[in-house]
């Protein structure tokens, strides 16, 4: 059945014969990590440039303007001119700033974005990392970010930015928990960690159909839990523009600001992919149980299409929220968490347990 | 039992209000009716400006060529940086006595901060906000105005 939709490993293996064919293993080894490093590379900055023109887009329509429109068509292009003055600009030194942690903090936000973008599946055959642990290993490199937002906020010698991590510390170590239990959830009814596996289960339907209403709650608790995992609005009180002039980058200039900025889009995507996968389906095309005519006319979609479909319909819904909700207070933030999402998580992921035993889930 | 049927009511409002905002910026999203923002360049020739927006400080004049301006110098007084400037003439009337008539009334609109002082306090109405706010000029010196037109005169009216 699924044998219709293209499998990308058929293109990087015959990638992998050719390079083995050419030069001795090892330098073929090297060969393949560069590749992939560059390739990386490039998908992180077109991505990173793509979500800031989208997310400006996105918040003009919400508020009836017309958004970025100067610089090329539709104003495509005016991410592009940001990206070239943040390089232009001057990086200044702050003279009684830790200067070793100072300089190292963005590179921590960045490579903690980078790794986990190394386990994203992004169509049939198109995994870097496939590990068998995926879930856990996304989740573990996601949230070392957090690492580098305090010492951004120590090493900077500044009180908004010491606020502001401190905040965004407090914050990504409680929604941690809600993230984990929901993420939990659907490998309790796959019974694997291993990303590319929880696609395969999802052949017969995605598990937020299949998984009934604990699913369904996961997915909510999920959606709201990993938008105040990368500190983005209503949660974004680590950097509170009002509050605290920008957070725990207050002191940061030209291309590492750029990169912390970054970093938060590049991580809004690897939440979006990570929901997409373990709850959408991933790559999987929409299939419905066992109508096999539906399902091979869902195939002709390639995979990276369902893939990418599926995490922009996730970021839309993160960037709705950001535009629709007020900034919630420490407390409030701390409650919703604690008194609220945490609870919630723990009986749904013992009613999901008792699904899964009893088979009744499809 | 009632802090337990108090968390699930404080849950279900909770979510029922988010959903209530979400749905507004969402009904935006899908059909964004009027667009507020004026794409200026492009619609010079529409654009309108509103009554109240403070353009630049002018003097109306009526089709007699005439101001209401005394020369009372209020508006001077009143100016916070200094950027008016009134220079007055004595002429005699015609009973013969002098009296004061406006010669210059001068505006430097490069040190005006458009606080409104001037329009606010003048006690014959004479200065009014003006629309017009494409201002930008090589020379600072044409940034310098005189605000009653030549040749022009009081207009008299009845004493209230």
């Amino acid at each position: 059945m699924s044998s219709k939709i293209y499998d990308f490993s058929t293109l990087t293996g015959s990638i992998d014969a050719a390079l083995n064919s050419w030069m001795s293993p090892g330098l073929a080894v090297l060969t393949e990590l560069v590749i992939i490093g560059l390739v990386f590379l490039i998908f992180y900055a077109l991505l990173g440039l793509f979500l800031v023109y989208l997310e400006r887009k996105v918040c003009a329509v919400i508020q009836n303007r017309v958004g970025p429109n100067r610089v090329g068509k539709w104003g495509l292009l005016q991410t592009i001119a940001d990206l070239i003055k943040l390089l232009m600009k001057e990086l200044i030194p702050i003279r009684k700033a830790d200067h070793l942690l100072f300089i190292l903090a963005p590179f921590i936000v960045i490579i903690a974005s980078f790794m986990a973008m190394g386990a994203v599946p992004f169509a049939k055959g198109l995994h870097v990392l496939d590990f068998n642990i995926g879930v856990f290993y996304v989740m573990a490199v996601s949230s070392l970010g957090v690492v580098g937002i305090l010492i951004a906020g120590w090493s900077s010698n500044s009180k908004y930015s010491l606020i502001g991590a401190m905040r965004s510390g407090a914050q990504i170590v409680s929604y941690e928990l809600s993230v984990g239990l929901s993420l939990m959830a659907i490998v309790v009814f796959s019974g694997t960690m291993s990303l590319s596996e929880i696609i395969e289960s999802q052949v017969n339907g995605w598990w937020i159909f299949k998984g009934h209403i604990p699913a369904f709650i996961a997915f909510i608790v999920f959606l709201i839990a990993s938008t105040a995992e990368i500190n983005r609005g209503p949660f974004d009180l680590a950097e509170a523009e009002s509050e605290l002039t920008a957070g725990f980058h207050t002191e940061y200039s030209g291309i590492k600001f750029a990169f912390f900025f970054l970093a938060e889009y590049i991580n809004m995507f690897i939440v979006a992919a990570l929901g997409a996968t373990v709850f959408l389906g991933g790559w999987m095309p929409l299939h419905i149980g066992n109508w096999e005519g539906f399902n091979q006319v869902m195939d002709y979609i390639p995979s990276i299409v369902w893939f990418f479909t599926k995490t922009f319909f996730i970021i839309y819904v993160i960037m709705w929220f950001k535009w629709t909700f007020p900034r919630l207070r420490i407390d409030q933030l701390l409650t919703l968490e604690w008194k609220f999402l945490l609870p919630i998580s723990m009986v749904n992921i013992l009613l999901i347990a008792f699904l899964a035993l009893m088979h009744w889930h499809f | 039992m009632n802090s337990i049927s108090k968390y699930f009511s404080d849950l279900f409002r909770g979510i029922s209000s988010l959903w209530a905002g979400m749905r507004v910026t969402g009904k935006y999203f899908v059909s964004p009716g009027q667009i507020v923002t004026q794409q200026y360049p492009e619609n010079r020739a529409t654009l309108k400006m509103e009554p109240r927006f403070k353009g630049e400080i002018i003097m109306p004049h009526d089709e007699n060529n005439q101001h209401k301006c005394t020369g009372c110098g209020i508006c001077e007084m009143n100016c916070p940086n200094g950027s008016i400037e009134i220079i007055t003439d004595r002429v005699p009337n015609a009973d013969g006595k002098p009296e004061r008539v406006i010669d210059k009334h001068i505006f430097h609109l490069s040190m005006c901060t458009f606080c409104g002082l001037c329009v606010k306090t003048c006690p014959s109405d004479a200065l009014a906000f003006g629309q017009e706010f494409e201002h930008a000029v090589f020379d600072r010196h044409k940034l310098t105005k005189v605000l009653n037109q030549p040749g022009s005169s009081l207009k008299k009216e009845a004493k209230k």
